[in-house]
């Protein structure tokens, strides 16, 4: 490893950005297409899946960073990708100084003690064959940890995300949903990572179930100052855990702005949109609201709307712009710079409006 | 409708302390053993062929006749001293079926066991790499599927003298590309599963993530198909023997008895006939227990018993 | 006073498995009055879809079936067949989560619904069948439903599909639509369309509503009544607002409380620890006594009726439903996250050996 020799010079920050401290994983023009193949003997390329395309983010030290957006929108496949679980089309992941797309599986191992990733479906995420000690054991064994001692280490770990350590030994499937999860969070843990990549954590957990994960996953980033890529598809958990949000649709960023903010004053369509479609359990508020509503279903990823990906649903692009105007959304692909709202939108006639 | 799935996640009532885990409370493996146990052909054929196993390998040892060794009485009927009577050399035909079983069985098993062990490595690595590898491995095995197991046999086991481990060499070396191609389309599903790549997140290398992941995940299908195999190994060596290609005398095994003693049909049956229904008994407890295996296996069988 | 159109009474349901027998519905009733909406929430296990399947006749042979379900007066548990297939649809129509449940992939959708209406009025002309099917599916919402008429299932979007079902619902004016997650497969905004066809769908048919969703925010906006269930029974009903404003359940106050909310900031959930119990074997006392912050020792041992707490139709399952008068969540539930000790103790800790050269 020549890892500390490198200059871990970073990037330039993105302008508007927001974030603060030092930017730990940086992610620019960040590409992914999957080919679509031909049917048959003979199996030939006729098309490509455009799920992610050119997407920049830093991800700062010690913050949540929030990624948004529906199925389709290319979160899951950033997180793959950034972990090298993909391979990237095109574009630089850097972290401390690694450009992560450009390395070998082997090179990228040690690494991946620092970065690490908690997935979507507790079901699916642990070897059903393995005991819960083995496999918060794992990533110890698998980086010449396990010694002795490691033993007590599991068990620290199973203490700490809450479960009992002396039911190390059983099997994954006799726990309840959430408590799967608490065990996938202690094997991404194990390692001491710098960076946890949140892939829906809590997406399929009860809602009574789902508020204990989140308080766990809150403290252990506070106490280890850890830094957080949190992917969901759901908004008001993006606003309890999110320091910035960034809004995904059909593989490109539509905003970024710190979650305060984002919520308070969306300033693209989609994301006005997306917050008018959460329902709010309030009955009173949820029944007064302002709504702005989309029709539709998001197009196929294989062949993209030109310009503006979103202009195919967009409420605006619809009933407020002139002839003259829409040429751009058709036209141009616009670019996620800050037009006088204060934070960066992918929209050439963004414009903040209060929903909430 | 997933509550209608509820209940067969349901679990025992724990002690209070315990109280969180409400979820399913057997293990993988106890609950196979348990649908195992509910499947009554299956577990008598499993009786039935621990007791001929422990006949035949312990048998011989207790028996005051051995299997290669004349006895006074020629083309005996069965009777208390000789229980399934003697050919016309003199042998004692219990002592030589008793051995026939256990030659047979010794064959069968190897061959499991051996084809077992290299086809579902072979398929493990074709499923588990796909592309190219997969191509030529798998074209491999089905070149050695397009062989015809028949002739192959006869004339290599012609050359190696018979003695059994080189039969059952032969025959696993034919029969390994079914368990290749079963494990392979187990893995290829298998290695689309989150803690395949979850494995991956945390750098394990290739060889972690087949031998520990993968394998371990497609045990069921294995365990299936290795009993299936002992019942084909019992016939394959059975065919073979009776063609006198197989297992030479002065050994013997369960298709050599039925070979030699196919000129006696008429005049002593019972040389023919009960090594015979060895072989027919075998075979059949084996697919049995298959059959409950994999019953206990197949994950559609956790649905609510109606 | 309304008459009621469905009636459900003392309704249990129970399983044969392997382990025993599993109690998944444990006396629930309701009555839902002309033109009403009433949200069932609960999670995973509470009951609440095999409530909904019970009520229309759809559980497997296996279950056993108790209690009353009266439709307009007419008594459904033990009719036939026949008789409970002529009701459904004209009467009761039901919309499950997955649209493909109820349509046939080998059938366009013109089809699907031409027959739904031709079964119900079997002197209407083929004709005016296919008319009244693109009538309906643009009330439902589907772009151009004179191209669409002719689509099949698998050409359509999943938002699209549950419109069709949506659309194949209110084909005969039913009374009742009960509807099982119909959103929870779907991407937000695609469950705001369906939810406003659905909307569509009641002002068009005056249908009455059943919603069974584990989505407090769609129960919020959807519906007038709501009933919580936890372990197979009801187990606090009254008014959105009373539930939602003034819960006297302590599941109910807890689940509000453990919701990360949009409109809101707050510092902290306040998680139920634990989980829903096994309803195989259900120990005596209140099924939520061992998640319950406020269990004493009555609650182990009996277990609570429904009764009335606060107005008329507020009903609370709760030994101690009036020390929750004005009470947030956050005075009965603990904020738990991680075991502070631990954490502090490996937020000090060394890892067990140095990173040094990796062994590859």
């Amino acid at each position: 490893m020549t890892a500390p020799a490198q200059a871990a010079s970073p990037l330039p920050p993105l302008p508007g950005h927001g974030g603060t401290g030092e930017p730990v994983l940086q992610v620019r023009d960040l590409v992914k297409h999957f080919p679509v193949m031909s049917k048959g003997i003979v199996r030939r390329r006729v098309g490509d899946v455009h799920a992610v395309c050119g997407v920049s983010f830093d991800l700062y030290e010690n913050e949540t960073l929030g990624l948004v957006g529906e199925s389709g929108s290319g979160k899951t496949t950033i997180s793959r990708t950034v972990l090298g679980l993909e391979r990237a089309t095109a574009g630089r992941v850097r972290y401390q100084g690694h450009e992560l797309t450009e390395l070998s599986r082997r090179q990228m191992r040690p690494l991946r003690r620092e970065l690490q990733i908690v997935f979507q479906d507790p079901y699916a995420s642990l070897d059903p064959r393995m005991t819960v000690h083995e496999i918060v054991a794992e990533p110890l064994r698998i980086h010449g940890r396990y010694g002795s001692g490691a033993g007590a280490e599991v068990s620290e770990l199973l203490r700490l995300v809450g479960l009992n350590p002396e039911h190390g030994n059983r099997f994954a499937h006799e726990f309840s949903g959430g408590q799967r999860q608490r065990i996938g969070i202690a094997r991404a843990l194990a390692l001491r990572p710098k960076v946890v990549i949140l892939d829906e954590p809590v997406s399929a957990l009860d809602v009574s179930i789902q508020a204990g994960v989140l308080n766990l996953l809150m403290d252990l980033q506070s106490e280890l100052s850890l830094s957080f890529l949190f992917v969901a598809h759901d908004l008001s958990v993006m606003r309890h855990v999110a320091g910035r949000v960034a809004v995904m649709y059909l593989g490109r960023l539509v905003e970024i702005a710190p979650a305060r903010q984002l919520f308070a004053r969306p300033a693209h369509p989609y994301t006005q949109a997306l917050v008018s479609a959460i329902p709010l359990p309030d009955p009173r508020k949820e029944r007064a609201r302002k709504r702005i509503t989309i029709q539709g279903d998001v197009p196929s990823p294989v062949r993209p709307p030109s310009g503006c990906r979103f202009r195919t649903r967009c409420p605006k692009f619809a009933n407020q712009l002139t002839d003259s105007e829409r040429t751009s959304c058709v036209e141009e692909v616009p670019a996620l710079v800050d037009r006088g709202g204060g934070n960066p939108v992918a929209c050439h006639y963004a414009e903040s409006v209060e929903l909430l | 409708m997933t509550d209608i799935e509820a209940p067969g996640s349901a679990g025992t009532q724990l002690p209070p302390g315990e109280r969180e885990f409400t979820v399913r409370q057997r293990t993988q493996t106890q609950l196979v053993l348990r649908r195992f146990v509910r499947h009554r052909a299956a577990m008598v054929s499993l009786v039935v062929f621990v007791l001929i196993l422990l006949w035949a390998f312990i048998g011989p040892h207790l028996w005051h006749y051995s299997y290669e060794k004349y006895t006074e009485d020629n083309s005996k009927p069965p009777s208390w001293k000789h229980p399934f009577g003697t050919n016309s050399s003199g042998y004692d035909a219990y002592a030589q079926v008793m051995r026939g079983t256990q030659t047979s069985l010794k064959i069968a098993i190897m061959i499991a066991l051996g084809s077992t062990l290299v086809g579902a490595i072979w398929g493990a690595i074709a499923g588990f790499y796909r592309g190219i590898v997969d191509a030529v491995m798998m074209r491999i095995a089905d070149l050695v599927l397009t062989l015809p197991l028949f002739a192959i046999a006869l004339v290599i086991s012609s050359r190696t003298g018979g003695s059994w481990y080189w039969i059952a060499i032969v025959i696993a070396g034919l029969t390994w590309a079914y368990v290749a191609r079963v494990v392979r389309s187990s893995v290829l599903s298998l290695r689309e599963k989150e803690f395949i790549e979850a494995a991956r997140a945390l750098g394990a290398s290739d060889v972690r993530i087949i031998f520990r992941h993968l394998l371990p995940n497609a045990l069921g299908p294995i365990i299936v198909n290795a009993t299936i195999l002992v019942a084909t190994g019992i016939l394959t060596e059975t065919a073979l023997s009776f063609l006198g290609f197989g297992v030479q005398p002065p050994d013997t095994s369960l298709g050599l008895l039925v070979s030699q003693a196919q000129t006696a049909v008429d005049t002593r049956p019972w040389l023919f006939y009960i090594p015979g229904a060895f072989i027919i008994a075998i075979a059949l407890t084996i697919n049995f227990i298959g059959d409950g295996l994999r019953d206990a296996f197949d994950p559609r069988q956790q649905r609510v018993r109606q | 006073m309304t008459s009621a159109v469905l009636e459900v009474e003392d309704l249990s349901v129970e399983f044969g498995t392997e382990d025993g027998t599993v109690r998944a519905v444990r006396g629930v009733g309701y009555r839902l009055d002309r033109g009403e909406s009433l949200g069932i929430v609960g999670e995973s296990g509470s009951g609440k879809s095999v409530t909904a399947l019970a009520v229309m006749g759809l559980l497997p042979t296996g279950a056993k079936v108790r209690g009353s379900v009266r439709f307009e007066g007419t008594e459904l548990l033990g009719l036939s067949d026949a008789r409970l297939s002529d009701l459904r649809g004209s009467g009761i129509a039901m919309i499950f989560q997955d649209p493909m449940t109820s349509l046939n992939p080998v059938y366009n959708v013109g089809y699907q619904i031409s027959e739904t209406l031709l079964r119900h009025n079997p002197d209407m002309k083929q004709r005016d069948a296919r008319k009244r099917a693109v009538e309906l599916l643009g009330t439902v919402g589907i772009p151009s439903p004179e191209r669409r008429v002719d689509s099949y299932p698998h050409e359509m979007s999943g938002g699209m599909r549950q419109r069709v079902v949506i659309a194949i619902a209110m084909a005969n004016d039913p009374d009742v639509i009960i509807a099982d997650e119909p959103t929870t497969a779907l991407d937000v905004t695609v469950q705001a369309q369906i939810l406003e066809a659905l909307e569509t769908a009641r002002a068009e048919t005056g249908a009455a509503l059943v919603l069974i969703t584990h989505d407090l925010g769609v129960v919020a906006g959807h519906t007038d009544r709501v009933a919580v269930m936890y372990a197979g029974r009801i187990v606090e009903t009254g008014s959105v607002e009373d539930i939602f404003y003034t819960p006297r359940m302590p599941y109910t106050l807890g689940l509000l409380g453990s919701l990360p909310r949009l409109d809101r900031e707050e510092a902290r959930l306040t998680p139920i620890t634990g989980s829903p119990p096994s309803l195989l074997n259900l120990p005596p006392g209140c099924p939520f006594s061992p998640r319950c912050p406020m269990r004493r020792d009555v609650c182990d041992t009996d277990e609570p009726a429904l009764r009335r707490a606060g107005g008329d139709l507020h009903l609370s399952a709760c030994h101690f439903a009036d020390e929750l008068v004005d009470t947030g969540a956050d005075q009965v539930f603990d904020a738990v996250g991680a075991d502070t000790e631990a954490l502090a103790r490996f937020a000090d800790a060394a890892p067990a050996t140095n990173p040094e050269e990796d062994p590859v």
